[in-house]
């Protein structure tokens, strides 16, 4: 069944979507659309710097999205303007990473495989490396669930509860870092982002408690990555910019439908 | 033996201090209120002794095992994130109904479990962060300016329900406030706080007190006046009442 590469391709959407669910909601809740975005960015100067010194590429770009994510978050505990600082950032690694993948390495490296993804590329032992990835953000987001929520709350709040908030954004960072890793090669850098955000936006509009949040936005989710594999594979269109119309399209619909059951509720 | 010992405290933030040489004993069952101006350092305090920020010198002497339920003074929840009365309560961990429904009714708000935090007025809101402190039966309240967003009646209300609280589950109660008559007819003690302890002792010593009257001005005399008339039953407390005397 692996042999398919479009059942492959499936498995690692589907990888990605579980893990970017949970994560999502409190990329969402702690408004850090930018730092998801940073993150994500910061990875194709890690692709750089991995194929100029041959490291494995899930470990330099796990590394240099950890080491952007701990980058800002200690810019955020100083007090920096944090907006233009997180832009600078999150555009500036973009960029540094584009000239750095052309000047460290003279193979001819396919850039749009990085930024917007290679799904139907994806390997067996790609998919082992996305699972893993995936699993550990999963296990990772529901240990820490409960305090997460409670910091995300009110840090006093969860300090007064014995929970350190310091420790729950670094796992928030090691989260992310490694969904970055794994979703590079899913929908890529540039719509990393996307996938974090845009199933647990539409989440939103249709659940009442944060748990039911991050299970809807598993569910819609998994169904953008399949609709929008199909998709892509009817229309010829690229993989992972498909997914993430896939995702939007739903987030309207779910809006139009949240609207609709207010409007018949009063 | 004391629920709580404050001996010193100082607290840094960035090149300020923003306490120091703060020392204070709480006892069981007593309600103690922290008046001072903004920026008197009020809420750090409260911070401090929840564990928020760390002392710079002095110490904070919890008792051993001391059950803390804090009432922070902003508590902004993001609309985007869905979370019911009930779930709120609860976290970080999981509460039976029972025991939400217990807390709810504590707190004078027992029909709201089901609701959404984001949909509650500013009343039901402050209740429900008190319902969610008094859970695990604390014996220490903290209470940051609880009533900020609330009106002269919805105040006076919350501060008689504290009372009534304090007397069904006998927990001591620390509450910053900077509603002087309301607060001053409420606590056993005041303690009046510019940075470091300008005077404590009961309501009507720190009223008179002069450095009191040097942060709040002589218009206070109707607060004194208010708190006779409201409080002429006997305290079966007995605190040291006295000034400290600084230059201001």
């Amino acid at each position: 069944m692996l042999d398919d590469f479009f059942t492959r391709a499936a498995l690692a959407g589907i990888a990605v979507a579980l893990a970017a669910a949970p994560l999502g909601c409190f990329v969402i809740w702690r408004r850090m659309a930018y730092f998801g975005d940073a993150t994500a960015h910061a990875a194709i100067l890690g692709i750089a710097l991995a194929l100029a010194f041959n490291i494995a590429l899930p470990v330099g770009i796990l590394a240099s999205a950890l080491a952007m994510g701990l980058a800002v978050s200690s810019l955020s505990r100083r007090g920096f303007s944090f907006d233009s600082a997180l832009g600078v950032l999150a555009h500036g690694s973009l960029a540094a990473g584009l000239v750095a993948i052309v000047l460290l390495t003279d193979t001819r490296v396919d850039l749009a495989a990085y930024l917007f993804g290679d799904i139907l590329a994806v390997r067996r032992v790609d998919l082992g490396v996305i699972w893993a990835g995936a699993a550990a953000v999963i296990a990772l987001m529901l240990w820490r669930w409960s305090a997460l929520l409670t910091v995300t709350l009110n840090p006093d709040l969860a300090r007064a509860s014995g929970i350190d908030p310091k420790r729950e954004e670094l796992i928030v960072i090691l989260a992310l870092a490694l969904t970055v890793a794994v979703a590079i090669k899913v929908v890529g850098a540039l719509l990393i982002s996307a996938m974090l955000i845009i199933p647990a936006a539409a989440a939103r509009m249709i659940t009442s408690t944060p748990e039911r949040m991050g299970l809807a936005a598993a569910a819609i989710g998994v169904t953008a990555v399949l609709t929008g594999l199909q998709a892509a594979f009817i229309l010829d269109t690229p993989t992972g910019p498909t997914i993430v119309c896939a995702a939007a399209i739903i987030f309207t619909v779910s809006g139009v439908i949240s609207r609709l059951l207010s409007a018949s509720q009063n | 033996m004391n629920l709580l010992k404050i001996d010193r405290l100082c607290v840094r933030q960035g090149h300020g201090e923003v306490l120091h040489d703060v020392s204070l004993t709480l006892d069981p069952g007593e309600i103690v209120t922290v008046l001072g101006p903004n920026g008197s350092g009020k809420s750090t305090l409260l911070r401090a002794i929840v564990g928020a920020v760390e002392p710079a010198h002095g110490s904070i002497t919890r008792k051993p095992g001391l059950k803390i339920g804090y009432v922070p003074q902003k508590l902004h929840i993001d609309p985007s994130l869905p979370m019911t009365v009930s779930r709120f309560l609860a976290l970080p961990g999981r509460l039976s109904k029972s025991t939400v429904a217990e807390a709810l009714a504590q707190a004078d708000v027992p029909d709201l479990a089901d609701r959404q935090m984001s949909k509650l007025s500013g009343g039901q809101f402050q209740r429900v962060l008190l319902a969610r402190a008094l859970i695990g039966k604390p014996e220490l309240l903290l209470l940051d300016e609880a009533t900020q967003s609330l009106d002269q009646p919805g105040s006076a209300a919350f501060y008689k329900r504290i009372e009534e609280v304090r007397d069904e589950i006998g927990c001591a109660i620390l509450m910053v406030s900077h509603e002087l008559h309301v607060v001053m007819s409420a606590s056993d003690r005041v303690i009046c706080l510019n940075g470091h302890v300008c005077c404590h002792g009961t309501p009507e010593v720190v009223a008179s007190a002069p450095e009191y009257r040097q942060l709040f001005g002589s218009g206070t005399e109707g607060t004194l006046a208010l708190y006779r008339h409201q409080h002429d039953h006997e305290h079966d407390h007995d605190h040291d009442n006295h000034h400290h005397d600084h230059a201001h």
